[in-house]
């Protein structure tokens, strides 16, 4: 009996702990996507999808071109489609249309998109045309493993409005064959008197650039580059930036705002710190490839990812890109915080502070939301919640033109990108470490999220283009921004802008 | 047929015209005096979208006088082009059918998707263009240098739009008598005085209508510009239509797009009339 008993025991044991692999093999097979961890359980995974029956029912997508997040829309669309008998329209549209194409129907009360894909700083003009995320998603498995900080990114006032598909910051990637290398140490050491190794300020990020510019330094017989960066008019450059203002206009000892003051609402925009920085771009443009000022965010994965560029600073995607298993540069390449600088601005005493300081940029990212007068709302949060959910996205971060970066807990676990993505440790450790210490720092800067956001956001990337084309200087350039920014700030209402910018500016001092 | 019948048949296309042509420009105007953008409504504001034109947007008027030369140069070219081919297939030469298809190739293509092909040729790190002039020491900033940008809008716009022309001229050139070039024959006129007094006179009509309406055209360049450049570098390469582009449908400032529209429309409207009278005044002196 005991024999039985014991034999019984180990029988429905070895099911119960075997059984996720047996759904793993099933789902995997079908879907050769998730084939590498097969379905993982949870609220929205492809196991409870398949129960639903969305036959005869049609969801309309308006998502950005492909790759960049257009590609795993089309990907989980036709999951979806296969698993519930719905129908999938998805419609494909340049980053910079994305806002307009939304907001033209949902300014006339039309909803002819029932999810739409945009970035999260829209959140502040979008919110009132989105249908808040339902509780049911809200407690979900899968919403349960997001960051603390995303679900704030996603939510306003308490309520969430885009659901998280994705989560961006800016930070340094550098080849590590070069960087690493003792040969070309000595060699840089001896031409230049200075040490070759992880830049920590842009100053020896763009010395170490320009060095590494127009000459085959890994061997393959063509040309390689000192830096690739986002530099074309109105494709993202304003967030590229940004990422280089950081360091010399975060000051953690000035509060109260870092694109304005809060207090008067006067653009900081055009200060010394700004300014220096666009200096920097600008020199930058010498240690780019060939056409590199004309790069939107697709060419600086391809190059960088191609192993084209000793340097690149953005979203992950071109990170992921070098690592993926078909890249000729695979575990060649290292992350490390964003530059800093030796300096930084002080905009209450007018003065530079001549010490080091370094900011983290939290870019934040791809936002998602449901139209608030879509008739399938529940359908289309069950497609947002299968698109996020375990299988689909640790497949989906291991791509990288895909666009889906990392904003679960559980994506900050080093043996992921180990074990299923075949990372070296030392790469797989840096990389998480440098993500997580973006988390925890308390000198942090985030987008924008005001009313007419993208007005100023596209006055950043008209002004900035001018001085990378050498219409203006950088002191001109951030001038006609400044004035532009007070112009838009008079337009919307200065109360406004102030009121919506207070949120912002309570996050970056660590009051919220 | 009465009075009454004569409006029922007239309904059908007066409704269209309405629809079409008229309410679309009567909205446009209402949008123009509001402040319609992603936090206002269709609120009235009167002409303060107009006073911002005139006197606090430059960048308006650059993007302006920048598409008078783009179209301008791209127009003078293509009648030049056009014309030559145009009398080269219009003489008995051989293979007259196949060079008069191949001519006209560019025009049938889709202009976005030509647009990605010659950005990918004209691609400084990987476009084939630079990959050969390289081997003469050569790698011109095709696409991001301001100066040189311009010229490779105009490149492509000529290469697309180049047939049409052609095709126009084409039809005048096989419609033209043949009694003054057999009077002209006679008489002994060399090839470059019969294409002088005869050919290019008799072709004044048809040239004039084949540049306004190619001017008309080129006035709206926007698809180009948009996959080419962005408008960039900087700004150099920005047009009027892609200027109102970007602040309608990228900034959402629906009721200032609507104000420059309509000022294009009616910039557009005279210059083109006072365009027209010159040319026919030059062309048709006599």
């Amino acid at each position: 009996m005991k024999i039985i008993k014991t034999f019984v025991t180990g029988l429905v044991s070895a099911m119960l702990i075997l059984s996720p692999v047996a759904y793993a093999d099933k789902w995997g097979d079908q879907f050769p996507h998730i084939k590498a961890t097969g379905d993982i359980p949870g609220d929205c995974s492809y196991e409870e999808m398949s129960k639903k029956n969305y036959k005869g029912k049609t969801l309309k997508i308006n998502t950005h071109a492909v790759p960049v997040i257009g590609q795993p829309t089309a990907l989980h669309a036709e999951q979806f489609a296969k698993l519930t008998g719905a129908k999938v329209d998805v419609t494909h549209t340049p980053a910079g249309d994305l806002y307009a194409k939304a907001m033209v129907p949902f300014k006339a009360g039309q909803a002819p998109y029932d999810i739409v894909f945009g970035f999260s700083n829209f959140i502040n003009d979008w919110r009132q045309y989105l249908a808040p995320v339902p509780k049911k998603y809200m407690n979900s498995t899968e919403m349960k493993d997001v960051t603390k900080s995303h679900v704030g990114v996603s939510s306003w006032d308490g309520t969430m409005y885009q659901y998280p598909v994705d989560g961006d910051r800016h930070y340094l990637k550098y080849r590590k064959d070069v960087i690493d290398n003792p040969e070309y140490q000595k060699k840089y050491k001896a031409d230049t008197g200075k040490e070759l190794k992880v830049p920590t300020t842009w100053k020896e990020y763009g010395e170490m650039a320009k060095y590494f510019n127009g000459w085959d330094w890994d061997g393959d017989g063509e040309k390689e580059y000192g830096s690739a960066e986002v530099m074309k008019k109105d494709d993202l450059m304003f967030a590229a930036f940004f990422s280089r203002s950081v360091a010399y206009a975060k000051n953690p000892r000035t509060p109260g705002g870092f694109f304005f003051d809060l207090e008067t609402m006067k653009p900081n925009i055009n200060n010394p710190g700004f300014v220096e920085a666009l200096g920097d771009w600008v020199e930058a443009t010498k240690y780019v490839p060939p056409g590199g000022i004309n790069f939107g965010l697709g060419d600086e994965i391809g190059s960088f990812g191609g192993g084209q560029t000793l340097f690149s600073f953005s979203w992950d995607d071109a990170f992921i890109a070098a690592m993926q298993d078909d890249s000729p540069i695979k575990n060649k390449v290292g992350t490390a915080p964003l530059p800093g600088a030796d300096k930084v601005w002080n905009r209450v005493s007018g003065k530079w502070e001549n010490q080091y300081n370094q900011a983290p940029y939290i870019v934040w990212g791809w936002a998602v939301g449901v139209a608030k007068k879509s008739k399938e709302q529940e359908m289309a949060f069950d497609y947002l919640c299968f698109f996020s959910n375990g299988a689909n996205h640790q497949a989906d971060l291991a791509i990288g033109n895909f666009g889906v970066n990392p904003f679960k807990n559980s994506d900050f676990d080093p043996q992921l990108y180990i074990k299923t993505m075949g990372w070296d440790a030392d790469i797989a450790n840096s990389y998480t470490k440098t993500l997580k210490d973006m988390e925890k720092s308390k000198n942090r800067v985030f987008p924008l999220r005001v009313r007419g956001v993208f007005e100023f956001t596209s006055a950043v990337a008209t002004g900035t283009s001018k001085a990378l084309a050498g219409q203006l200087s950088p002191q001109e350039a951030l001038d006609e921004v400044a004035k532009e920014w007070e112009a838009i700030v008079n337009r919307v209402g200065k109360k406004n802008v102030q009121e919506d910018y207070a949120v912002g500016v309570k996050m970056e001092d660590n009051k919220l | 047929m009465n009075f009454k019948q004569k409006y029922v048949f007239l309904f059908p296309g007066l409704f269209v015209l309405i629809g079409i042509l008229i309410f679309p420009i009567i909205f446009v105007i209402r949008l123009s005096l509001s402040g319609w953008n992603s936090y206002n409504g269709l609120n009235f504001i009167g002409l303060e979208n107009y006073i911002r034109l005139f006197t606090d947007d430059p960048r308006f008027w650059e993007s302006f006088f920048r598409l008078s030369f783009l179209s301008v140069t791209t127009v003078v070219l293509q009648y030049v082009i056009g014309f030559a081919l145009a009398h080269m297939v219009w003489k008995d030469i051989k293979f007259q059918r196949f060079f008069r298809v191949l001519f006209l190739i560019p025009m049938m293509t889709t202009p976005v998707i030509m647009t990605v092909i010659w950005r990918t040729f004209f691609h400084e790190s990987l476009g084939p263009v630079n990959d050969i002039l390289s081997n003469f020491g050569m790698s011109p900033k095709w696409l991001t240098d301001p100066v040189l940008a311009k010229f490779t809008v105009i490149i492509v716009e000529v290469w697309q739009w180049t047939p049409f022309m052609f095709l126009l001229l084409l039809a005048g050139l096989l419609s033209l008598p043949k009694e003054p070039f057999l009077a002209a024959a006679i008489d002994g006129a060399s090839p470059v005085r019969k294409f002088l007094y005869v050919t290019f006179p008799l072709m004044a009509p048809i040239s004039i209508g084949a540049i306004i309406i190619r001017l008309i055209e080129a006035s709206k360049i926007m698809d180009t510009v948009y996959v080419l450049t962005s408008g960039g570098p900087g700004t150099s390469t920005e047009t009027s239509s892609f200027y109102i582009f970007i602040k309608g449908l990228r900034e959402f400032q629906m009721g200032y797009a609507a104000s420059m529209s309509f000022t294009y429309l009616i910039i557009m409207i005279v210059s083109l009339t006072v365009i027209a009278k010159v040319l026919t005044k030059l062309m048709l002196k006599d």
